[in-house]
């Protein structure tokens, strides 16, 4: 088969031809922004699964004889309160961000894309029920929204990726459906549905690849927001609970000891605007790269 | 234009009845008896079952839903568990702290956003331009509370120029305007950038320019104008940004407002105020995006709504 039939193939089934995606590929890369936000994020990934071995003991172990010392040379960044490493429970709590980010994104994913699928591709009174619930979840702003859930649902990490996870479920139920709503009129989904094709297969066979790219966007800068709404909920004393070393709540313990000790509430704040710029950075150049809008 | 808000503010009620199941349901999803869970632990069970009655706890689900409709309607919220006042009365008392926040906030973050994302449009990838992007950026990824703890260490502890915290004076609202501004500038700057950046390219306004038009009135008059639209929905989207942001910039300089009553009313499960104070930011909320719906006809006369 030639290049240009198996892009048309390609295109028929509802999936980027290989040299859009190697053009696109070749754009990203481009992006020295998205390509910094890129690095920021696999450093925060190689620190998390490397933490054991950059920061041998435990990130949560009190020694109160070294609370509050300032920079050394065995404590880069200082001690907190409780004279433990914050260096050490930065390296540990970039695994409970980079988990919470996970974990918020994959519920939102695993819960908005399919209704979001049903509800562009069928309409009528599905349609209708989903986004009446749509609605009302985004007459909360996201942040309180979590809030309200944490209310309910309780503390700790699990109820922390629930309560965001379901703020999250709205946006992609939105972004899904209004790809789904579009390409559902295409020939090759009507040529799909003429020939006998099953609606399960039409919507992952010939939909969902094409929802793919906003989805992946969204991904990106899904998860920068899920650290940032975690860490707020840390800092208020309703999310992931000490001694874990989240960053939200090593930065509200610093509160306390601002006037004296600013270090100690100072690097895990920098640690999360790193982490989310990369994420948002990346999500940003992703979206440039892949979306039609701004195609090459 | 009047049929138009009618329409509108019908079309909310689905969501309002939306939002009233939710916080319904939400006192129903406790666990554990939520008589009980009110009355709290040390209650008797006289008490628990007055509560239970008082609420209606004891009727069937249905009854129990158009009750609490019918006290919502009459907004009555109940009491709070904590301190036994009405919970519409204690939301009274700090919503205009909230607004005064919010409304300098989207004030400021108007007065240094728009002008930031023009400068950038007009001289796109430029110094000026990389300076504006990536501060908003920044702006986007940094965490609200930070920002307000690394303002306090600065400008409190440092230069002792403003109090950390506290009401009382003009001096009080600077630090906390300031702080939950700055994730919205960074939105509203960018916004600009974009739609400024579309209709720059616009054949109108090479038109304008090609009459000779001065820079200034080619981007103020001609540009800025159309470029409002997506700018006005940003910024009423933003506003719920706001809502959520001052729960915890509340927090950071104990701010007497709805969102540090939010916190508080957590802490110590006190569920109806939690309850009331969210049905209060949501209808806030509901509230200027309607505005902001409004708002479009008069930015742009070829939007009729009939």
């Amino acid at each position: 088969m030639t290049e240009t039939t198996k892009n048309e193939a390609s295109r028929t089934q509802g999936r980027l031809p290989y040299s859009q995606l190697r053009r696109r590929w070749a754009k990203l890369r481009r992006n020295k922004a998205a390509l910094f936000g890129g690095i920021l994020i696999l450093i925060f990934i190689v620190i998390a699964l490397l933490a054991p071995v950059l920061f041998p003991g435990s990130p949560s172990a009190p020694n109160l004889m070294k609370s509050l010392e300032r920079s050394s040379l065995e404590h880069p960044l200082g001690t907190d309160e409780l004279g433990r490493s914050i260096l050490g429970r930065i390296i540990y709590g970039s695994r409970i961000s980079l988990l919470i980010a996970v974990g918020v994104v994959s519920f939102g994913l695993l819960i908005g894309v399919p209704l979001g699928l049903v509800s562009g591709y069928y309409r009528g009174k599905v349609d209708f029920g989903i986004q009446r619930v749509t609605d009302t979840m985004l007459a909360f702003p996201g942040f309180l929204l979590a809030l309200a859930l944490v209310a309910v649902l309780g503390v700790g990490l699990k109820n922390t990726v629930i309560s965001i996870g379901i703020s999250m479920v709205p946006i992609y139920i939105r972004l899904v459906r209004g790809c789904a709503l579009s390409i559902r009129e295409e020939v090759y989904v009507e040529a799909a549905r003429a020939v006998g094709t099953r609606d399960i297969v039409i919507l992952l066979r010939h939909i969902l690849p094409n929802v793919m790219v906003p989805i992946t966007v969204q991904t990106s800068l899904g998860m920068g927001m899920a650290i940032l709404f975690a860490a707020g909920l840390g800092f208020l004393g309703i999310g992931v609970q000490p001694p874990t070393p989240e960053w939200g709540t090593m930065l509200s313990s610093g509160r306390a000891y601002l006037f004296h000790s600013p270090h100690v509430a100072t690097f895990p704040g920098i640690a999360i605007v790193l982490a989310v710029l990369g994420f948002n950075l990346l999500g940003d150049g992703l979206r440039d790269a892949l979306d039609p809008r701004f195609r090459l | 234009m009047l049929q138009y808000v009618i329409k509108r503010l019908l079309s909310t009620i689905p969501v309002l009845i939306g939002i009233s199941l939710l916080l319904f349901f939400m006192l129903r999803m406790l666990p554990g008896d939520p008589a009980q869970v009110l009355a709290g632990q040390m209650a008797t069970p006289d008490e628990v079952e007055l509560i239970r009655h008082q609420l209606g706890l004891d009727r069937p689900v249905h009854v129990q839903y158009a009750f609490f409709l019918g006290r919502l309607a009459r907004f009555d919220l109940g009491r709070s568990a904590r301190t036994q006042n009405p919970v519409t009365e204690e939301i009274w008392a700090r919503l205009p702290n909230t607004m005064l926040l919010a409304v300098v906030a989207i004030t400021l973050a108007c007065l240094f956003g728009i002008p930031a994302g023009i400068i950038s449009a007009v001289r796109p990838y430029t110094w000026i331009d990389y300076v504006v992007t990536s501060t908003a950026i920044f702006g986007i990824s940094m965490p609200v509370f930070w920002l307000g703890l690394m303002l306090v260490v600065v400008f409190a502890v440092w230069l002792q120029w403003l109090p950390a915290g506290g009401t009382g004076s003009w001096r009080h609202v600077i630090l906390p305007s300031f702080t939950l501004a700055a994730f919205v500038v960074a939105f509203i700057a960018r916004m600009t950038r974009s739609s400024m950046i579309e209709v720059l390219s616009q054949d109108y306004t090479t038109t304008a320019r090609s009459k000779g038009l001065k820079e200034q009135v080619v981007v103020i008059k001609h540009a800025l104008k159309n470029a409002l639209i997506p700018i006005i929905t940003v910024i009423g989207l933003q506003f719920g940004m706001l809502l959520g942001g001052a729960v915890l910039t509340e927090t950071v300089f104990a701010w007497p407002g709805v969102g540090r009553l939010i916190v508080d009313s957590i802490l110590a499960r006190d569920y109806p105020m939690i309850q009331g104070a969210i049905l209060v930011f949501g209808l806030l909320y509901i509230l200027v995006n309607l505005v902001v719906d409004l708002l479009y006809a008069y930015v742009d006369p070829r939007i009729r709504y009939d």
